[in-house]
């Protein structure tokens, strides 16, 4: 192969401090604490009592991550299949290696239509991809059009969880944005609105209304594309996205390579395990699925653009590779511990959570985002949760392993663990190192224990006590009283 | 049957007292329990942390020290864990709750401990071996003592070994939560198969002054009424 396998642009947001602080930021906000708390558990809780009330839960997940495998084994056929049935279904695709490549054709795209103005299905891969800023750049304005990415759109924000991005505001923040940014978006805000979620989801409604009634282009994701049929799906709560699929004339979708899927029948897995899994119901509101253009019904013009953006090269890691089978349904997020204390921005990526701590990485490469997969305790419960079972602690102490690697040992911290593994070498050394422990750990405690420790433990002890380390060690006492019988 | 105790090198450093405790609860149970010399670590905190060869050289050494035992019991279900599901070749290891309920076959084992304990299980114990009720069958078998429950068990207590320090901030946070939870439940003990989580917990808790001490279950599975 002559090519270089390109890894991702975009994904990750630039200037972004490394997670430890960023994390130190937001754990100060505690009005955000409040409302992760309050909104993860919440749907923690729906999604145990949807899966738990399927006898074959177990076997759905097993079957998703077999059917992802098959995908990642045979990924460049099916894709070519794909290509053919969408091709054959009236569409055209497109192949981009990153994101310049994708955002470079869809904005030629819309270009060609004399469009000036999108709408914009919710859409994951279009963030990554940083596209709106790239039409923008070319004098095409794209509207979102799911609720919480109108939110974020129009305060200038960022999304901080992948199936609700505006999980970090609460509905004051959401009235005050609408009144003080629609009017510049369009329809500006009902000048008497409240905070009452009715009358917030009202002012959208009519906000975007009429932006779909204008709208000559859409732009979307896809959850699924289905290689035999051609067919693309995309699972929503709102049916905003079904107004952006069916009422313009041209529909051009993006969608990462690794979406794609064998069979029509394979959706009857998916489709039980994505909305289960992700808002805890047992069907989402609005499912919508297209195959290419259907004269006189809907978009007359329909494009697929099908993104690498580092994928083939995640798809090269043996280990890495099962972060590819994410169906985006954020189950990860709303269970992970870290994630419901400092919520997604902290990740400084497009992916937060322990999903994004693994996908992030790989897309960008960890030299990119080397504090990312440090930021889990590997306490497992993603990887619990996990509809396609990825294996999220062992893709974690993988991509350690390369950020290490990446480092050549030239971090202190590096030493340190060479010096530990020399003292642990032999049970010798060992002994002498407990020796020196228990004479170093008298000197700093008192009654039994340590408040406070030097550099580089000094974090242990700011709100921990240590324990003084004991006179005589196990070993010690052992050969001394011959296994405690002298 | 030949049995090893795998003390681990936290265990050996800072609470000897466990592996006493473990030695002691064996003999009772008429289980004779050698402690190979060689041992050291099994290279659990340089795996998680990335350091990959020197882990490797570790499971080399682990290897060596315990071949030939038929068992190998642990008071620490990450470092089990750790044995069991990285290491290259399959080695006999049994995190201390496992091998006297499966293989011992006892869930009474003739400890009393009059107190109000609750029960922390630990990440390792629950999402990685799932030991399941393994633990509180043992503790509820425990004269004298009240098992009352701790809300948000499952929940990490935020040690994760080096995210400890590398992610102080948001482990503190965790640690503030587990900390109330413990607190809410009025045990005067908190129980836990991993030391390590504990040195975590009880060292919030001592500096918070709270009336809650921690104890590893080995610690209280081997104490037994006084003679009267």
């Amino acid at each position: 192969m002559s090519t270089p396998v390109p890894t991702g642009t975009g994904v990750v947001w630039l200037g972004s401090p490394a997670f430890p602080a960023a994390a130190r930021a937001a754990l100060a906000n505690t009005q955000l604490r409040t409302n992760l708390r309050h909104a993860t558990t919440t749907i923690r809780d729906k999604r145990l009592r949807v899966t738990g009330e399927l006898d074959d839960w177990e076997q759905l997940r097993d079957a998703g991550a077999a059917i992802k495998q098959r995908v990642s084994r045979h990924l460049a056929d099916y894709l070519r299949q794909l290509e053919a049935s969408v091709t054959a279904a009236g569409g055209v695709v497109h192949w981009a290696r990153d994101a310049d490549e994708a955002n470079t054709i869809v904005g030629d795209i819309v270009a060609a239509t004399g469009a000036e103005e999108v709408v914009k299905v919710k859409s994951m891969v279009t963030q990554e991809i940083d596209l709106n800023a790239a039409l923008e750049r070319r004098g095409i304005r794209a509207y979102e059009t799911d609720l919480a990415e109108l939110i974020v759109q129009l305060a200038d924000d960022r999304p901080s969880h992948i199936l609700v991005p505006a999980i970090h505001r609460n509905r004051s923040e959401i009235r005050d944005i609408f009144t003080e940014q629609m009017l510049h978006w369009g329809r500006p805000a009902p000048a008497d609105l409240t905070d009452d979620p009715a009358t917030l989801a009202e002012a959208a409604r009519t906000h975007l209304r009429e932006k779909f009634l204008r709208a000559r282009v859409a732009v979307s994701g896809a959850n699924f594309a289905i290689a035999d049929t051609g067919t693309i799906g995309v699972v929503e709560s709102e049916g905003n996205g079904r107004m952006c699929l069916t009422l313009p004339q041209t529909l051009i979708t993006v969608m990462g390579i690794e979406k794609v899927l064998p069979d029509f029948a394979d959706l009857e897995v998916f489709l039980q395990l994505l909305p289960r899994s992700s808002t805890g119901e047992r069907m989402n509101p609005y499912t919508s699925m297209w195959t290419g253009v259907t004269p006189g019904d809907g978009p007359q013009e329909f494009h697929l653009v099908l993104l690498d953006n580092g994928r083939t090269a995640t798809l090269a890691d043996e280990v890495g590779r099962q972060a590819l089978a994410c169906i985006r349904c954020s189950a990860c997020l709303n269970v992970c511990p870290v994630y419901e204390r400092t919520g997604g921005h902290a990740y400084g990526s497009v992916y937060p959570g322990p999903i994004g701590a693994v996908l992030t990485p790989q897309l960008v490469g960890v030299e990119h985002a080397k504090s990312l997969p440090f930021a889990s305790t590997l306490c497992g419960a993603c990887y619990d949760a996990c509809p396609v079972k990825i294996n999220i602690p062992e893709v974690l102490t993988h991509l350690r392993a390369a950020v290490v690697a990446s480092e050549r040992g030239r971090t202190a911290e590096s030493l340190a663990m060479r010096a530990v593994a020399g003292v642990l070498a032999s049970p010798g050394r060992l002994r002498l190192g407990e020796w020196l422990l228990a004479r170093g750990g008298r000197l700093l405690s008192r009654r039994g224990v340590i408040r406070r420790l030097p550099p580089p433990l000094s974090a242990w002890t700011r709100k921990r006590d240590a324990p003084a380390p004991p006179n005589e060690s196990f070993r010690a006492w052992w050969k001394r009283t011959d296994g405690g019988t002298r | 049957m030949r049995v090893a105790l795998f003390i681990t090198c936290f265990n050996d450093a800072l609470y000897p007292g466990t592996g006493r405790s473990v030695v002691t609860l064996l003999r009772r149970l008429g289980c004779d329990v050698e402690f190979p010399a060689e041992q050291t670590c099994c290279g659990q905190m340089h795996f998680n942390t990335g350091y990959r060869p020197d882990a490797r050289r570790l499971e080399e050494h682990f290897g060596k020290a315990f071949a030939g035992f038929d068992a190998i019991v642990t008071p620490s279900p990450s470092c089990a864990g750790m044995v069991r599901e990285n290491y290259a070749e399959p080695m006999p290891v049994y995190e201390l709750s496992e091998f006297l309920v499966d293989v011992l076959g006892v869930t009474d084992v003739g400890a009393w401990f009059p107190h109000r304990v609750a029960y922390h299980p630990t990440c390792h114990s629950l999402r990685g071996l799932r030991v399941g009720d393994r633990p509180t069958a043992l503790l509820r078998a425990v004269d004298g003592l009240e098992l009352v429950e701790l809300p948000a068990a499952d929940a990490c207590c935020g040690f994760g070994g080096t995210f400890a320090t590398k992610n102080v901030d948001t482990s503190e946070a965790m640690l503030a939560d587990k900390m109330a939870s413990v607190t809410t439940t009025g045990a005067e003990v908190l129980c836990a198969l991993d030391n390590s989580c504990l040195m975590h917990i009880g060292g919030g808790l001592s500096r918070a002054k709270a009336p809650v001490r921690v104890m590893h279950l080995a610690d209280i599975l081997a104490q037994t009424a006084p003679a009267r």
